[in-house]
């Protein structure tokens, strides 16, 4: 069978000396590496060294505190009883603040304090991951594009959190910790403000997103087909074009009359990622704050057609006579 | 080992789909689809046809009882205390009689309500309910024919279905019982409740919506009116509250959301189907149940009939409606039996049994005022 058709990685290199990688400045990784089959399936066979760092020491345990809290909160949520609480699990959470408390730093634990004291372990402990990306893309001197990229998600994730509680006056504004719960939210988000659908930003983010998978599959598609060319070197190939890329760029000019090069698709896939949640963000952050009805909105600038009516026309009960108390 | 890893990764796939034919409540083709809005709006009802005849069979309404002989004296000068029925005809108040044991109580007969050894006590709680549920049905169908039921009706039968009391009734929930102290509150959601179809919604919704006959008209809206922000609008949490109660009725009906809205603009009367118009007064009318005839009654229950909270059994859209838009397969029950439609009080009436016990409870309180259309 051609490795290539395969759903796993069938090459795992496994070196006689494990891979150290390129010297650094300030070395300091930990562990003894070890090749595993599972992970080679995957990904590099190889596991470790590790570097952890203080950085990365102190995100672990504010991640391991948020962690904590809200898991001990669903678990306090069913009573401690443990066959609820992994019963039940997909459905618990923690809850914001009520909108009650506004914006008050520390409500009652049990009225929403935990949620916050969570929520501060959570950024703290992503915030602190992203300076970790940063610095060691920085020793190994590489470019900037994923801790930029990581950061990009992290906008999402300050927006919803954070930023957009604030510019409302209220960490009720905010969304729960949980599996369903952050769903229903979602939902519920949407029916508030009248179809999320309609906000521009909303829709340039599910593009981008749509748009990441249609890539994603594209370029990955294209360079395993021609890896038996030796496409799998693409980045020599971005330059220095050899029958891989000349086979892969006509694919597509046959296909589609155009085609990306293999500098270029690596762009578009990192564009359409990061612009995912940039866009996304900007749409949360506009809703509540600017825009109070998405849908209204758009009729308002025409995006939202007009259906011809088919039944009588409805009203409002309550704006009929009589129809208020 | 790497033959292990496939042997083990091909069976947990193979139980994995197995699990998911099993329980993700699949439906089967043929389906059978009704559109109820504009084309291309998606406002269109699926059901899969095996579903169709099977809720079909299981709501047919009982035939009618055959007509009471004509003339005769008032039930209220034959029979002594008889204080809803009294302007009936013997006959009538008889045949009403059979048909409502029929309805609901057919296999314990007329014990379950009368003691047959003086027909007239009401030393039976269940008279007492019943005499108060015989008014609450001559009220919905002659105060909430126009804005609710309609033609149709109902009976007894629409909700009791043959059992004394009602499968679809429901209690206040309380929720998990909380170790009180500085444990994170749930904001009455988050746990797989059935009132919210196993949403992690707001589970006592209904107590909210649907229990409170003086709640604000403008409860259940949480759309903004304008475009842009104007005042300061209503939370997310008010949202999901919505969102729950909205649910129960979608599960209640056997219809999705787009029956009685446009979900483009959920809010938009405009865009709405009528259907929406008779949901809103259905909202209404089961407050005006819940309020006026059910929770009145809490003191004539026994404890056992109660919720946790102590609180009486209570109705929703589903206790009639069980499932379909139109309960009974829209079958116009009331029509065969027009003393339902109205007051039946005769001017002049026996006096109460002599004998009737010291425990008697007050009288009959008076029909409460005609809601509001």
């Amino acid at each position: 069978m051609a490795y290539y058709q395969n759903i796993f990685t069938e090459v795992q290199v496994r070196p006689v000396v494990p891979e150290l990688g390129v010297p650094v400045d300030s070395d300091k990784r930990w562990g003894k590496p070890f090749n595993s089959y599972l992970f080679g399936l995957i990904g590099n066979s190889q596991v470790g060294p590790i570097y952890i760092g203080y950085l990365g020491a102190l995100s672990f345990a504010c991640g391991l505190i948020a962690f904590e809290i809200i898991g001990l909160n669903m678990w306090a949520s069913v009573n401690w009883d443990p066959v609820q609480f992994v019963r039940q699990l997909p459905w618990l959470a923690l809850e914001p603040p009520r909108p009650q408390y506004g914006l008050k730093i520390l409500p009652p634990l049990a009225e929403g304090g935990w949620w916050l004291i969570a929520g501060f372990f959570l950024t703290a402990s992503v915030l602190l991951w992203w300076l970790r990306l940063f610095r060691r893309a920085k020793a190994l001197g590489l470019g900037y594009h994923v801790p930029w990229a990581f950061a990009s998600a992290i906008w999402l994730f300050l927006v919803l959190g954070f930023i957009r509680p604030v510019l409302m006056g209220s960490w009720s504004e905010a969304v729960p910790f949980g599996i369903f719960p952050h769903l229903d939210w979602t939902a519920a988000f949407s029916l508030r403000y009248g179809n999320l659908f309609y906000n521009p930003f909303h829709m340039l983010s599910i593009v981008f997103l749509y748009g990441s998978t249609l890539l994603f599959a594209m370029h990955g598609g294209t360079i395993l087909a021609v890896s038996r060319f030796g496409g799998e070197r693409e980045i020599d190939q971005i330059v220095d074009r050899g029958t891989a890329t000349e086979r892969a760029a006509l694919f597509w000019r046959w296909t589609m009359g155009f085609n990306a090069t293999m500098e270029s698709v690596h762009r578009w896939a990192w564009w359409f990622a990061v612009l995912t949640t940039l866009t996304g963000g900007i749409g949360i952050l506009l809703t509540g704050t600017v825009v109070d009805n998405w849908y209204l909105w758009a009729v308002k600038h025409g995006v939202a057609p007009a259906y011809p009516q088919v039944y009588a026309p409805i009203v409002d009960p309550l704006s009929q006579p009589g129809g208020t108390p | 080992m790497k033959t292990f890893f496939v042997v083990l990764g091909a069976s947990i796939a193979f139980f994995l789909t197995v699990a998911m034919f099993g329980t993700s409540g699949w439906e089967r083709p043929p389906l059978t689809t009704t559109q109820n809005g504009f084309r291309g709006t998606g406002m269109d009802q699926v059901h899969t046809r095996a579903e169709v005849a099977e809720k079909k069979d299981a709501n047919l309404a009982p035939a009618p009882a055959d007509p009471a002989e004509e003339g005769g004296e008032l039930a209220g000068q034959t029979y002594e205390n008889v204080k809803v029925l009294s302007g009936l005809t013997t006959n009538e108040f008889n045949r009403l009689m059979v048909s409502m044991t029929e309805w609901v109580s057919p296999e314990q007969g007329c014990t379950y309500c009368h003691n047959t050894e003086n027909m007239a006590d009401d030393s039976l709680y269940q008279k007492r309910v019943a005499r108060r549920m015989l008014q609450m049905t001559q009220h919905i169908n002659s105060d909430w024919k126009a804005g609710h039921v309609g033609g149709a009706g109902v009976t007894c039968y629409t909700c009791h279905r043959g059992q004394p009391v009602p499968a679809n009734i429901w209690f206040t929930n309380p929720g998990p019982n909380h170790t009180s102290g500085f444990v994170s509150r749930n904001n009455g959601q988050n746990m797989a409740a059935p009132s919210v179809g196993l949403a992690s919604l707001p589970y006592d919704t209904l107590t909210e919506y649907l229990a409170d006959k003086t709640i604000d008209n403008n409860a259940i809206r949480v759309n903004a009116t304008t475009a842009l922000p104007t005042t300061k609008g209503k939370p997310i949490q008010d949202a999901e509250k919505t969102y729950g109660l909205m649910i129960h009725m979608s599960e209640g009906l056997g219809v999705n959301c787009t029956f009685c809205h446009n979900t483009r603009a959920i809010s938009n009367w405009q865009q709405s189907t009528p259907q929406r118009t008779t949901a809103w007064h259905g909202i209404r009318m089961v407050r005006d149940i819940n309020g006026n005839f059910m929770e009145p009654l809490t003191s004539t229950f026994p404890k056992n009939r109660l919720g946790v909270l102590g609180d009486v059994p209570k109705v929703n859209c589903t206790t009639c409606h069980n499932g379909q838009s139109k309960p009974l397969n829209g079958a116009h029950v009331v029509e065969a039996y027009p003393e339902l439609t109205k007051t039946t009080v005769a001017e002049v009436t026996k006096a109460p049994a002599p004998d009737a016990p010291a425990t008697e409870p007050p009288a009959v309180p008076a029909a409460p005022p005609a809601p509001r259309p």
